[in-house]
């Protein structure tokens, strides 16, 4: 393990369960997620990836079944390099939905801003965020005025901002051209690099090579 | 508390945008006493007897005009989930929503009272004692209406439902505020208790707004 990696956080996830409104969405999901890996979430429309993603980030309870971070073998960390105070699962990841997070009526440096000081700490991650998602032809517009995949790229700049070393992103390529989608790619295998982990559900628009975790679908008899 | 004051911030400048509640609150508040000034008609002995009481049930309802959006506008785009995450207490996120709310729709009415007052002839002795009460009272509008906001969260025409869900919790605060605005006006000795009761609820709205809607938020996220 190199010493020059930032973060160095896995998560471990047994026999996770969650239900909706009463409904069971998927039972007995099992898994590791190693510090510096990715995973690809797969699998069928109502298979339960949005819900597995929430329920690990901590929006969404589960029913049964935990999921953990652990820190990877090697070198401790000091207790000021974790990326929170606790090292629990909310405050090492960060989850990027469907809806971009963003306001039509901010632009987008204050939307960068007001990241940074939500994340606590992140002002110095602005500049890379915004050059890493090539934000500056259109970050001084009002979010309302950019396109679909302009806010999509604003609202995905906070992972970077947030520094935090878990990602949950789900279908981070919804309304992004080939050449955005391609930057987020080399932006995960950099993060990657850094010892970062990230689960990312996608529907192969995702330039990506990495092993994948299927999530079926339930039949309709289980669900009721 | 970075984290809350950023919050704060973002919403307060939201507000006075466009697409922003905050004019609609006090604009609300405006028409209103406009409405009850044409209804009494030119009966001013009458009119500055009821304009204590008119204006505190006024400021009440102009703070419902902007609450049931308190949550909702974030929930809809997703930055709620981004304030979930990063808050350590989900309750203190929910204080800095209303704190951000009275900032943005409660003191901008408690600003404009004196020239609504002028409108429905209120004594001139009754100017401090409304503001004083208006001042104290108000934040409990926006710390309990945050309850109703929670709740209502994610259902379609959820503006009624928070009307409804925050009525009660808005009685203490107006049987109190009006009786120090009138209290106050004929330096009767209640002005005092009335006044410190008013701030009691407030403190005390402080702590269950936050809490009631923190927990409220949690339930929401997940259904």
């Amino acid at each position: 393990m190199s010493e020059s990696r930032r973060h160095n956080l896995g998560l471990r996830v047994e026999g996770l369960a969650a239900a909706r409104g009463g409904r069971v969405i998927f039972e007995s999901a099992s898994f590791v997620l190693e510090p510096g890996a990715t995973l690809l979430l797969k699998g069928p429309n109502g298979a339960g990836k949005t819900t597995l993603l929430r329920t690990l980030a901590g929006l969404a309870p589960a029913a049964r079944g935990t999921a953990e971070t652990y820190l990877d073998g090697g070198p401790r960390l000091r207790l000021d390099e974790l990326p929170a105070p606790r090292p629990d699962r909310r405050a090492a990841s960060i989850y990027a939905g469907h809806a971009d997070g963003v306001k039509a009526s901010m632009t987008g440096v204050e939307h960068l801003r007001f990241w940074a000081r939500l994340y606590e700490g992140g002002a110095d991650r602005i500049e890379i965020a915004a050059g890493a998602f090539d934000l500056a032809p259109f970050v001084h517009l009002r979010a309302g005025a950019m396109s679909a995949g302009q806010r999509r790229r604003l609202g995905l700049a906070r992972l970077v901002i947030s520094g935090k070393p878990i990602w949950l992103l789900d279908e981070p390529t919804a309304a992004m051209d080939a050449v955005a989608a391609a930057r987020l790619a080399a932006l995960i295998l950099a993060h990657n690099a850094e010892g970062g982990a990230a689960l990312v559900a996608t529907h192969d628009k995702l330039p990506i090579e990495a092993p994948a975790l299927i999530l079926d679908a339930r039949p309709p008899a289980e669900t009721q | 508390m970075r984290a809350q004051l950023a919050v704060i911030g973002r919403d307060v400048s939201l507000a006075f945008r466009s697409g922003g509640g905050a004019l609609h609150s006090v604009i609300f508040f405006a028409l209103a006493a406009l409405v009850f000034a044409l209804a009494i008609g030119p009966d001013l002995a009458l009119l500055s007897g009821l304009a204590a009481p008119i204006l505190w049930a006024i400021a009440l309802l102009s703070a419902l005009v902007s609450l049931d959006r308190l949550f909702q506008a974030d929930f809809e785009d997703g930055s709620l989930d981004t304030i979930v995450e990063t808050a350590d207490f989900l309750e203190l996120s929910v204080l800095a929503k209303s704190v951000a709310h009275w900032l943005s729709a409660g003191l901008p009415v408690v600003l404009a009272a004196p020239a609504v007052a002028l409108l429905l002839n209120l004594p001139a002795e009754g100017y401090a004692p409304l503001l004083l009460s208006l001042l104290v009272g108000t934040p409990a509008l926006s710390f309990l209406g945050a309850i109703g906001a929670a709740v209502a969260l994610g259902l379609r025409r959820a503006s009624i439902l928070v009307a409804i869900l925050s009525g009660p919790l808005f009685a203490p605060a107006l049987i109190f505020g009006v009786g120090a605005a009138r209290a106050g006006a004929v330096d009767s000795p209640q002005f005092l208790p009335a006044i410190l009761l008013l701030g009691a609820i407030t403190l005390f709205g402080a702590l269950l707004g936050p809490i009631a809607g923190a927990a409220a938020i949690r339930l929401n996220m997940t259904a």
